[in-house]
Parts: structure tokens; sequence; C-alpha cells
């Protein structure tokens, strides 16, 4: 699975995408393009209707571009997703409720014809990595919000990614359980060694999380800058609080805003 | 254990019992005719003295409604699959099915009888399924509808295959659904069962047993016929509850 050295992770080339609605035509992409290295952590940020979600299904190949051409790994993005190149997870866990947590993380295992025992090694050291051993026999509908993303994060690291593409997956959650999932993506990813690719509409997550923010504007969604954050690698509790850590939230700010003091683009959590 | 049974199963018992006491005491004071409403006491009489053949009735009248209700539920369950797969098959089969709820039995029964002869079970199991079909397929058709977006999204990141999704995001999803359509089916399974005899054919079941009583003046005994009827209702119906608890909880 390994990708051959100087390859990136994912490479998106004068990217376009339309969508037909009853008012004409939409443009969601207008011709952007972005490189993702392996092992990166990349943010996508910007208001409501920018694109960003747009673009991380068009990665996943969830949708397909009107214009241009994205390649995961060297190959094309269908390619990847057959290969299973990726791990997805999105802004609600989507897991299935009549399955338990075990289940749930097992089921792209057992799509994927892993042997029972295999299986069995693989979500018992993802629940552990998640840190909900104590619910493993649990449903959906007994855990909270916070727990359910875990186990879908789990779930989407289940075979070993070297992508992971998250939409938003701590949008729903309250301040304080975020910053905690926030510390634990850094520890997984940090672990992993997984490229991201993390949709957001907070400005401090991004820059807690990520080496670069990719900053987009709306109608039609471009991409308007690019921040490079290189907070280093260890990312504790404190960095939120240190110097290096303001400056690079205001940069995201001001590019999300184009000028120092205009108004907050709509949409966008500058909490 | 002992209080759930006295405060949930006690209450209806004693209803019953009583509504046969104020029934048997009404038709005694009142001295109402056998052939306007038989006393319960009759009636029970009834139900022992024919019993063995009672019991036959009931196994031949159950064994149709049986047959016809799986295999109108298995065709109704695959067409609804199919149904939701693919739309140009859902809109042929949407004036169809339609056009099966308002079947009446009363009309295709004695066509059926002609049609398989005065000596077949057969026409008997077809008005079945052709009762039972129509709520079984628009219910799983509806529960077929509910998968999440996020869950198709998810099973197409996984790259999974259209049965993978059937067997692992989309029947689960819907199976409430189909046994609701299921619980009405087991009821109007019998129903119809019973009803189909009324013209013709066999003289083995609950329906003929009815008609045929009644045609004697035998009221007493068509009552304990018809009470056969209702235990049937009742067991096909908790048989289908039944199997929802199994199912719920292993899906």
């Amino acid at each position: 699975m390994s990708p051959a050295s100087g390859v990136k992770a994912v490479e998106v080339t004068g990217v376009t995408k339309t969508f037909p609605t009853k008012a004409g035509l939409v443009t969601a992409l207008d011709d952007v393009a972005l490189s993702v290295a392996p092992g990166e952590f990349v943010s996508l940020i910007g208001p409501s209707g920018c694109g960003k979600s747009t673009l991380l299904r068009l990665i996943a190949d969830l949708d397909t571009p009107t214009a241009g051409s994205i390649t995961v790994f060297g190959k094309s993005a269908r390619q990847a997703r057959l290969d299973q190149d990726y791990g997805i997870a999105f802004q609600t866990a989507g897991l299935l409720p009549w399955r338990s947590v075990t289940a749930n993380i097992e089921l792209p295992l057992q799509l994927h014809g892993a042997e029972r025992a295999q299986r069995r090694d693989r979500v018992a050291e993802l629940i552990e990595l998640v840190g909900l051993s104590e619910f493993a026999g649990s449903y959906p509908e007994q855990l909270s919000g916070g727990m359910q993303q875990r186990v879908a994060i789990a779930r989407a690291l289940a075979e070993r990614p070297e992508l992971l593409l998250m939409d938003e997956p701590f949008g729903a959650l309250d301040e304080m359980t975020r910053e905690r999932m926030q510390s634990e993506l850094v520890r997984i990813c940090g672990e992993t060694g997984a490229a991201v690719i993390f949709v957001t509409h907070s400005i401090p997550e991004a820059v807690f999380l990520s080496d670069r923010v990719v900053v987009m504007s709306p109608r039609p969604g471009r991409i308007r800058e690019v921040v490079e954050v290189r907070l280093g690698d260890a990312r504790g509790e404190a960095l939120r609080e240190e110097a290096a850590f303001f400056t690079s939230v205001t940069d995201v700010r001001e590019a999300l805003h184009g000028t120092p003091g205009a108004p907050a683009a709509r949409g966008v959590e500058s909490r | 254990m002992n209080t759930v049974l006295v405060r949930r199963v006690l209450p209806p018992v004693l209803l019953g019992v009583l509504a046969l006491i104020a029934w048997e005491l009404l038709v005694q004071l009142a001295k109402i005719q056998p052939y306007l409403l038989p006393a319960p006491t009759a009636i029970a009489k009834q139900f022992s003295a024919v019993l063995p053949a009672l019991w036959s009735a009931t196994l031949a009248t159950g064994t149709n409604a049986f047959i016809g209700l799986v295999a109108g539920s298995i065709l109704a369950i695959i067409v609804a699959l199919v149904a939701s797969r693919l739309r140009f098959i859902d809109e042929l089969i949407a004036p169809v099915v339609a056009a099966i709820a308002v079947v009446p039995i009363v009309a295709l029964a004695p066509v059926l009888t002609t049609m398989f002869g005065a000596t077949s079970e057969t026409p008997r199991r077809v008005i079945v399924m052709i009762v039972v079909f129509v709520p079984v397929f628009v219910n799983t058709l509806r529960g077929l509808r509910q998968a999440l977006p996020v869950h198709r999204d998810l099973m197409r990141a996984y790259a999974a295959s259209n049965w993978q999704l059937t067997r692992t995001v989309t029947v689960p999803g819907a199976l409430p659904y189909i046994f609701t359509g299921l619980n009405i089916a087991s009821s109007l399974a019998v129903i119809s069962a019973v009803v189909a005899e009324y013209f013709g054919g066999l003289q083995n079941g609950l329906g003929s047993r009815i008609t045929s009583a009644a045609a004697n003046s035998a009221y007493p005994r068509a009552w304990a016929y018809v009470f056969g009827a209702i235990v049937l209702g009742l067991v096909f119906y908790a048989a289908t509850l039944v199997l929802e608890r199994l199912a719920s909880r292993r899906r």
C-alpha cells in the first residue's frame, strides 16, 4: 500500500464542479488546484457554500468533477476508491444503529473479506486507540456524540489508509469535547502517519490540527489563499495558548476576511 | 415478573370474562333466539362437540393462510427490492399494485375456483397471496427507501457492491417496516383464507363449515367455528410479533 516516494497523496488540478439547479447552473468549485503530500495535514476552511465539502467528495470519488483531474497516490480518484486508499469520516458519525461499536468498526474489514480472527484483532486495536474499550459491545444510541465520532474515526482507520478524508467530523460537538477530539486526532495521526484532508468551519481547529490551511471563498468556490502553519509535531494542549498559535489564527482569519478588521465571512466560526 | 403478569395480563382477561358473563345474562334474561345470538354456553358446548372437526378445519384453513402468507410475502419483498433499485420497475409496478390493492376477493374467488377446479386448494392460496402482497410490498418499499445518504456515501466509499449495500444497510434498516407489513398481512391472510371458502370449492375449512352450519340453522356451531377463526388469526398475528422480536434482536 505504501505509495512510491515523490508521489503526492492528493493532486487536484484545474477542478471545476457545477450543479444544475432550478435557478440555473451553480458553480460549486471553479478551477481549483491543490496538492497534499503524504503524511501532511491540510485543512479546508471557508464560509458555507465555498465548496470545501464538495472538494472533499470529489477527492473521495463520491462525486465526479465537471472539469479537471484528481489523482490520489498517482491513481485516478475512482481507482483509489476501489483500492480503498482512503478512510473517510463525515459530519454525522453515520454508524449503523443496529450494529454494536465492534461491528461498526468491523464493517469495512468485513465488506472487504478480512478473516474473522484478523478482524477481531484489528478492531480490538482500534477500540483501544480511540479509548472506547469499555463500550465495545454498546450500540450507537447508547453513546454520546463525541463517542460516536470516535467510533467513526476508528472505522475510517480500520484498513490503515494512507489518506484520511474528514468532513467537519467535530462540527456537531461541544467545544470541550471538540478540543479533546482534536488532541486525539493529532495523536492518532502521529501514530498512523496518514495524510489528512480536514474540512472545518473553525479557525482555531484548522490552525491547531494543520500543517497548511487552505482558505476558500464562495460563489464560485475558489482557493483564496494557503496559510502555512507549521507549529511542529508536538502539539500539546499548551499550544493553544502560545503566541505562534495566535499568530497563525490571525493569519487564517485575515486570509478569510480579505482585509484585517473586515466583517466576518458568513458561516465561519472564529472561536 | 408476577406483578407484570398481574398488571398486564389480568385486566384484559377479566374484561373478557365479564363480557362473556354479560352476554350470557343478556341472552338468558332477554330470551334472545339462537339464530339472532346464541349464548356463550351453547357455543362452548358446540365447541367441544365439534372439536375434532374444528381442529381439522382450522388446520386446513391455517395451511392455506400460511402458504399464501409466506409465498405472497416473499414475492412482495423480492419485488420491493427490485423496485427500490430500478426506478422504471418501480414506475411500472405502482399502478399494478394499486390495481391489486382494490381486487375484490368476492369477485375473484369464484373465478379462481372455476379456473383451478373445485377440488383444489390453490385458488384459496392464490387469493391469500394477492391480499397479502399489497401491505408487505408497500411497507417494505417504504422501509428500503429509508437508507440515509451518509450510509450510502459510506458504502460507496468502501466500494461495496449493490448486494453488500442491500444486505448490510438497506434491508436491516427496512426490517421494522417489513414487519409492520407482515403484522397487517398475517391477520389479512387468515381473514381472506376464510372468506375465500365462502365461494365454493372444497368443504374442509373454517369458512365452508361456517356457511354450512349457518345454512343448517346450527347457529351455535357456526359461532364455534367463528371462534376457531379468531384463534387462528391471533396465532398468526402472535407468530409475526415473535418473529419481529427475534429479528430485531439479531439484526
